[in-house]
């Protein structure tokens, strides 16, 4: 895919091209493109000196990097332990199942992409589903069905 | 600044804001604007109140009146009635469920009664983005005294006369952590907070920052004084976006006001604070990890020693602590370490933040002394287990603690007792656990979550905790066979000697306390193939109560395999055939119809 080298210095030159900043930077990056290509891997190995086996190490290492596409919006469920004993695998597996996706994977379409997360933190209002960073509380089933169903329409 | 003569304080917590918390603040102006009280009210938006389970939530002050659950339709009664008239609104208060009448007052809610507040005192009553209301609440006075009358050695004995231990979990003494990095040789060294609040089930770092960041960036000047350093990092997860929010924002007000940067209350003393944002890994809670992590690496642990206060990062002395260590470090400084070392019990000092979540009727988030016992935890503060079912256990120290049971509910709560029941302190999530969930299953999910943040240095631990899920797997799926709960435990001791960092060290721990508490369940579905909570998928059939069901219908719309058969307005059944057991009859029968066996 084409990436506009621009975007990617403009990143570098925003963290001062710091060696250290390695991983600020491929957030950076992510948060502009959606997900990492290889190109840009390579350009910031190249500008910062590091080798790309290192960069791609910790792209590879940390959960929050994608080296593939992601879709137009990213559906995440928290399967911390609170979401987890009020049901929250049952959802994942029903997003799932709808989207015809496993967890990590983005539908055909590029529309959905989903993912699970270790905790998010608000326990209290588990099971939890977010959508294109927006918080959905006391999830069911049920209810993750029309919110995806809610999602889809609006961008038609 | 203007007074005013209410303060309508909304809960901005994460929880709150995801109930639509802005929301309420909004309509809240609104309605104060239409009836001309802009000048009497003002609505302050805080951080986390604690009492998530009732939110979204708003106190009004100066006469502590508790409302909950609002919804924006109840704002403009709500308005009138309270601002206006001056009449209290009782619907919209909160209610225990074994008592018919609302309690009025926060304060005479058993949720909040028996708290103590040290690291959360300004929780709720200041807005954490305004450095000023920090101020007023007696805020960077600590730092104040500490920099002008405390020598760096007097602040590190106050410390240790404290007795504060580390809040992340293993719970070492704070003031020699210091100590031993002030000693340590080399002009240049560092100070880190550790925010990556990893354990699944808890947010106590993220509502600390959330509700105060200022506490815990005080705390941090004034270790960095004390240890001597003019750098300092914040390592925060990036789940976390709102508290990220804050913490910027706090950090910017403290260097506009003078508080960070060079020569610190016009003293000869410089500092300042860097965020690293995590990237999405477990094991970067892990203190060697999580160097590595701000370095720029990816973030495996290292053999320990060398530790942190000899070498830490980019080989300087380097003194972690957690979020909620650091917040407690300002009263301390203002009250003295006897004010401080008289609350808890003999070898715990002070308070500790807990979360409780699960099968709890007052989720939330509650500050209490050290010594406090587990059922005032869980009665007097959690309000008890939803649905009059039966407490069966709790789950304490995350992925790294283990499953306390029912009987030993009159456990004193501090860093010994836990370790004794083979537990632990952790970073203080507590998940309960009532009859309807499964043991074997908490220990599957708390072996997964360890597979999969495993950073796959060490053999014992990437290999060996996968057996370990293997095992409970076909347990759970009824395979399992005679000798694999003995296979269980070897494995566990294996992993627990051969690994090198605390992931891997105590990764068995959830699965060694279930089998010693509740063998009995590992027994049914080893030998009678029977989940007695009903949940292990394979082990479980759903059913149509005859009796029960109407034929309204709706498990058959939604049943996502058709295995739900009947006409309507007649009794439907379930084909089990066709069955994949995801539950969503259950959740969605209206009539209780749909039955688990």
């Amino acid at each position: 895919m084409e990436i506009d080298p621009k975007k990617i210095d403009y990143v570098l030159m925003k963290n001062r091209r710091d060696r250290n900043a390695l991983i600020p930077i491929l957030q950076d990056i992510q948060a502009e493109l959606n997900w990492l290509p290889e190109e840009a891997l390579e350009i910031v190995a190249l500008e910062l000196g590091i080798p790309l086996i290192d960069v791609y190490g910790v792209t590879t290492f940390y959960r929050t990097f994608s080296l593939k596409p992601r879709g137009k919006h990213i559906v995440t469920v928290c399967l911390g332990t609170a979401c987890h004993v009020r049901g929250g695998q049952r959802i994942t597996e029903t997003i799932s199942r709808e989207l015809k996706i496993n967890s990590g994977e983005t539908t055909k379409d590029l529309k959905f992409t989903l993912e699970t997360v270790n905790c998010l933190g608000c326990c209290a209002i588990g099971p939890i589903v977010v959508v294109d960073g927006e918080y959905y509380g006391g999830m069911t089933s049920q209810k993750a069905l029309a919110l995806l169903k809610r999602t889809g329409r609006e961008e038609a | 600044m203007k007074e005013f003569r209410t303060h309508l304080m909304v809960c901005g917590g994460t929880g709150c804001v995801s109930n639509n918390a802005f929301k309420i603040k909004e309509a809240l102006e609104r309605e104060i604007k239409k009836l001309d009280l802009e000048d009497e009210v003002l609505v302050v938006m805080t951080g986390c109140n604690g009492f998530c389970a009732q939110g979204p939530i708003m106190v009004v002050q100066p006469d502590g009146v508790f409302y909950q659950m609002l919804t924006e339709k109840d704002i403009p009664h709500l308005v009138e009635e309270h601002l206006l008239k001056g009449r209290p609104v009782k619907k919209l208060m909160y209610t225990p469920s074994e008592k018919k009448k609302p309690i009025p007052k926060m304060s005479d809610i058993g949720f909040f009664s028996k708290q103590r507040l040290i690291a959360l005192r300004n929780r709720g009553l200041v807005d954490p983005e305004k450095i000023d209301e920090y101020i007023a609440r007696e805020g960077y006075k600590a730092l104040a005294k500490a920099l002008t009358l405390m020598s760096p050695e007097e602040i590190i004995k106050e410390i240790k006369d404290s007795g504060l231990r580390g809040r992340g979990g293993a719970g070492f003494p704070t003031g020699r952590k210091w100590e031993l990095a002030r000693n340590a040789p080399g002009e240049q060294k560092y100070i880190v907070c550790n925010a990556d609040e990893g354990d699944p089930g808890a947010f106590m770092d993220r509502s600390v920052i959330e509700a105060d960041p200022h506490s815990v960036l005080e705390g941090m000047i004034i270790g960095a004084r004390a240890i001597g350093t003019f750098h300092g990092f914040i390592y925060i997860r990036n789940e976390y976006p709102l508290a990220l929010e804050r913490l910027i924002k706090a950090i910017e007000q403290a260097r506009e006001y003078g508080l960070l940067g060079e020569k610190i209350f016009g003293s000869d003393f410089d500092f300042d604070i860097t965020v690293h944002r995590g990237a999405g890994a477990f094991v970067c809670g892990e203190e060697t990890a999580l160097m590595a992590c701000i370095e720029g690496r990816v973030g495996r642990p290292r053999p320990r020693p060398p530790y942190p206060a000899e070498k830490g990062l980019w080989g300087k002395p380097t003194n972690i602590n957690n979020v909620e260590t650091w917040a407690n470090i300002p009263l301390i400084i203002l009250r003295g370490s006897k004010w401080f070392s008289e609350i808890g019990t003999q070898t715990s000092k002070g308070t500790k933040v807990f979360s409780l979540v699960g099968k709890i009727n007052n989720t939330g988030l509650l500050e209490v002394p050290m010594g406090i016992t587990l059922r005032e935890i869980i009665y007097d503060i959690g309000g008890g287990i939803p649905g009059g079912k039966r407490f069966k256990a709790v789950q304490t120290g995350g992925p790294s603690g283990g499953c306390i049971p029912a009987e030993l509910i009159d456990l004193h709560v501090d860093y010994e007792e836990l370790t004794k029941v083979g537990s632990m302190m952790g970073s203080g999530g507590m998940v309960v656990m009532d009859e309807t969930t499964c043991m074997v299953d908490v220990a599957k999910y708390f072996i997964t979550f360890c597979m999969d943040e495993s950073c796959g240095q060490c053999t014992p631990c990437r290999e060996g905790i996968e057996r370990m899920l293997d095992i409970l797997t076909e347990i759970c799926e009824g395979k399992g066979k005679e000798g694999d709960i003995e296979l269980l435990e070897e494995l566990a001791y294996a992993i627990v000697d051969g690994s090198l960092c605390g992931l891997g060290g105590t990764a068995s721990n959830p699965v060694l306390t279930t089998i010693r508490y509740f063998r009995d369940e590992y027994e049914a579905h080893i030998k009678e193939k029977r989940c007695p909570a009903h949940v292990c998928k394979a082990l479980i059939q759903y059913f149509i109560d005859e009796e029960k069901c109407n034929g309204c219908g709706l498990c058959l719309k939604q049943c996502p395999v058709d295995a739900v058969i009947g006409e309507l307005k007649e009794p439907h059944s379930i084909d089990q055939a066709k069955c994949s057991k995801c539950g969503i009859c259950y959740e969605s029968c209206k009539f209780e119809a749909v039955r688990v066996e």
